[in-house]
């Protein structure tokens, strides 16, 4: 783990002072006596079996689709926790960002508004601009703007059998509906059980897409 | 604000008798041990006295204690060392699941480019290996069997004596029909300071301990090799070791481990007795104000000073760093504090889901620790997990990690 020294230079910690301030303060998350029909959009990433998940609300204005609330909930270490944080503090600044922007945002700069993270965290640990945009896809999915959703680029589920999310995508359109369905066109995850648990989250993601379409 | 160092099992302080052992061969007794001068020979006499005092605790001897640079070297050269130079009696090896990666990895390298075979033993559920399981396992081609003496995880301590007997009445036999037999390694890093570490009552072959589980300095470790065992060398260079292990010797270290080695040998009954209340304190007190927790590993057969508990609904990684800010250093199985995206593979060959390995925390106790010292992580810790759950989005059920 490499360290992150504090400004003042006295005390190393792994991570930086932003960091440690949204870690240990976070903004923004939603707490359990909360009422969430506030909320147009729900969006979730990860799932506890591999280490990280992630929800966010957000409640976005129909007339100018700016995002004037973020709110969260994370499982996940300290630069999960910050991460998501901190982005809540980004999308809702300044009046809020449009949902077109909020979609342009990248780990690298929510990494950079950190402080910067260890280089081993920066894949595994910033996750919350994918629920930002799964959210955003959430909101034009209830207001019937399907043309709206941008399905995210292909990445490799599996690396053992080399199975991508589009790989899924496919076989959920062909018919497949179940895990087992789905492992019988793409032997995702034979040989690889740790990667079910993404791919069953996969699997729901894009039977509610194209629920509409499928039997 | 309080200091409470609850990571024992990652390494220990060093013993203040032990520093004061060693200063002298950090300071004017310089000499190079192979070196043909009074000066050398001090140096000589000093490793040889610590190899003797090493030997004597353990049964053996002196000629049988091997000095390396730590635990992880001993467990390498034990691997790769005996396998390597006995391939000709066969290429299976059997381990536990559980073994330390210096072990596994190094039976895996072994699988992996030259062509040996592995079985993999699974714990039952509380972490235990039994003598059948070992002996089921062994094949006419067996050379090399590990079993871990005391886990650093989950502390579960195996019964070596009873496997390394079994193991030791098969070999008699196999012997009488000319056939080969396996050796038995275990690695004893963590059992050093509370264990019987008699090599004639455990019946092994090859045994790994080093210095810094036990109040004695860090990079320095030895490995027992019964008398007749050809290993291969993993460097060479010298004569050192007997050419085992050739460069010079660490010879502070070395004095250091033997003087640490004697005083948690002498003190480890008393020791354990106090370390066994302490513990079930901390356990009982995080099951009376922690919901959803979990003791990983055997309720009693583990080490005096280890308690691995899980949290569910949050990330072990989270709690460490927050217990690190309240003052509390512990050290947790999840994924996201190692190098890799795995959580800990000992959790994981439990058969217990992922969650729990990610919301693995290892508390191990120590010398300075206080009945004090229990009462304050009792005190910080409930509000911290509840803290992490109230901005988890997780709920597991009760059902799923009992």
């Amino acid at each position: 783990m490499s360290d992150v020294t504090s400004k003042d230079g006295s005390i190393a910690w792994f991570y930086s002072d932003t960091v440690k301030d949204h870690f240990f303060h976070p903004r923004n998350f939603l707490t359990d006596e909360e009422d969430t029909s506030r909320f147009n959009a729900i969006g979730k990433v990860g799932s506890p079996a591999c280490g990280d998940e992630l929800r966010v609300w957000l409640r976005v204005d129909p007339e100018t689709e700016r995002i004037l609330e973020f709110r969260w909930r994370t499982f996940g270490c300290g630069s999960a926790i910050a991460s998501t944080s901190m982005t809540s503090e980004m999308v809702t600044e300044n009046g809020g960002l449009t949902l077109g922007e909020a979609r342009a945002i990248r780990p690298q700069q929510i990494m950079d508004r950190l402080g910067g993270l260890p280089a081993r965290k920066f894949h595994c640990s910033v996750l919350c601009d994918k629920a930002l945009r799964d959210a955003i896809n959430d909101y034009y999915r209830c207001v019937g703007k399907t043309d709206k959703i941008v399905a995210e680029s292909a990445r490799v589920v599996d690396s053992v059998a080399n199975v991508t999310d589009r790989d899924i995508e496919a076989a959920v359109l062909d018919g497949a509906t179940t895990l087992e369905a789905v492992q019988a066109r793409t032997k995702v995850g034979i040989g690889n059980p740790g990667v079910l648990p993404a791919v069953e989250e996969l699997i729901r993601f894009y039977i509610e897409k194209y629920n509409s379409n499928l039997n | 604000m309080r200091h409470v160092y609850l990571d024992h099992a990652a390494t220990t302080p060093l013993d203040p008798r032990v520093l004061e052992a060693m200063l002298p061969y950090l300071g004017h007794a310089c000499g190079n041990p192979s070196s043909f001068h009074s000066v050398g020979k001090e140096a000589k006499d000093a490793i040889e006295g610590a190899r003797a005092r090493i030997a004597a605790v353990l049964h053996v001897r002196a000629e049988e204690i091997v000095f390396t640079s730590g635990g992880t070297e001993s467990d390498n050269l034990a691997v790769l060392g005996y396998c390597r130079a006995n391939a000709a009696g066969g290429k299976h090896m059997v381990v536990t699941a559980f073994e330390h990666h210096a072990v596994l990895e190094a039976v895996g390298h072994l699988e992996k480019h030259e062509s040996f075979e592995v079985t993999r033993l699974l714990p039952d559920r509380e972490g235990m290996i039994s003598v059948e399981q070992v002996m089921e396992a062994i094949r006419p081609d067996t050379i090399f069997v590990s079993v871990m003496y005391a886990n650093n995880e989950i502390g579960t301590v195996q019964p070596i004596g009873e496997i390394g007997n079994a193991i030791q009445k098969s070999k008699v036999k196999s012997q009488k029909l000319g056939k080969s037999y396996p050796i038995f390694h275990t690695d004893a890093c963590q059992a050093t300071g509370f264990l019987d570490l008699d090599v004639e009552k455990l019946h092994v072959d090859l045994m790994t301990i080093n210095g810094s589980k036990m109040y004695g300095p860090k990079g320095v470790g030895a490995l027992y090799v019964r008398r007749g065992i050809k290993l291969q060398p993993l460097q060479f260079g010298g004569s050192q070791e007997r050419g085992i292990r050739p460069g010079t010797e660490n010879v502070a270290g070395i004095v250091g481990m033997a003087k640490a080695l004697e005083l948690v040998q002498a003190d480890r009954s008393r020791e354990s007795a106090r370390l066994v209340a302490l513990r079930d304190k901390l356990v009982a007190g995080i099951r009376e104000r922690v919901p959803k927790t979990r003791l990983n590993g055997h309720a009693t057969n583990r080490l005096p000073n280890n308690a691995n508990v899980s949290f569910m609904d949050i990330e072990g990684e989270a709690l460490v760093l927050y217990l690190d800010a309240a003052g509390v250093y512990v050290s947790t199985g999840s994924a996201c504090a190692s190098s890799s995206l795995d959580p800990s593979h000992v959790i994981l060959s439990l058969g217990l889901p992922f969650e729990v390995a990610h919301g693995s925390v290892r508390f191990s106790l120590g010398h300075a620790t206080t009945a004090e010292d229990i009462d304050y992580v009792l005190d910080v810790l409930p509000p911290l997990v509840e803290k992490l759950r109230s901005i988890s989005p997780i709920r597991v059920d009760e059902k799923y990690f009992v």
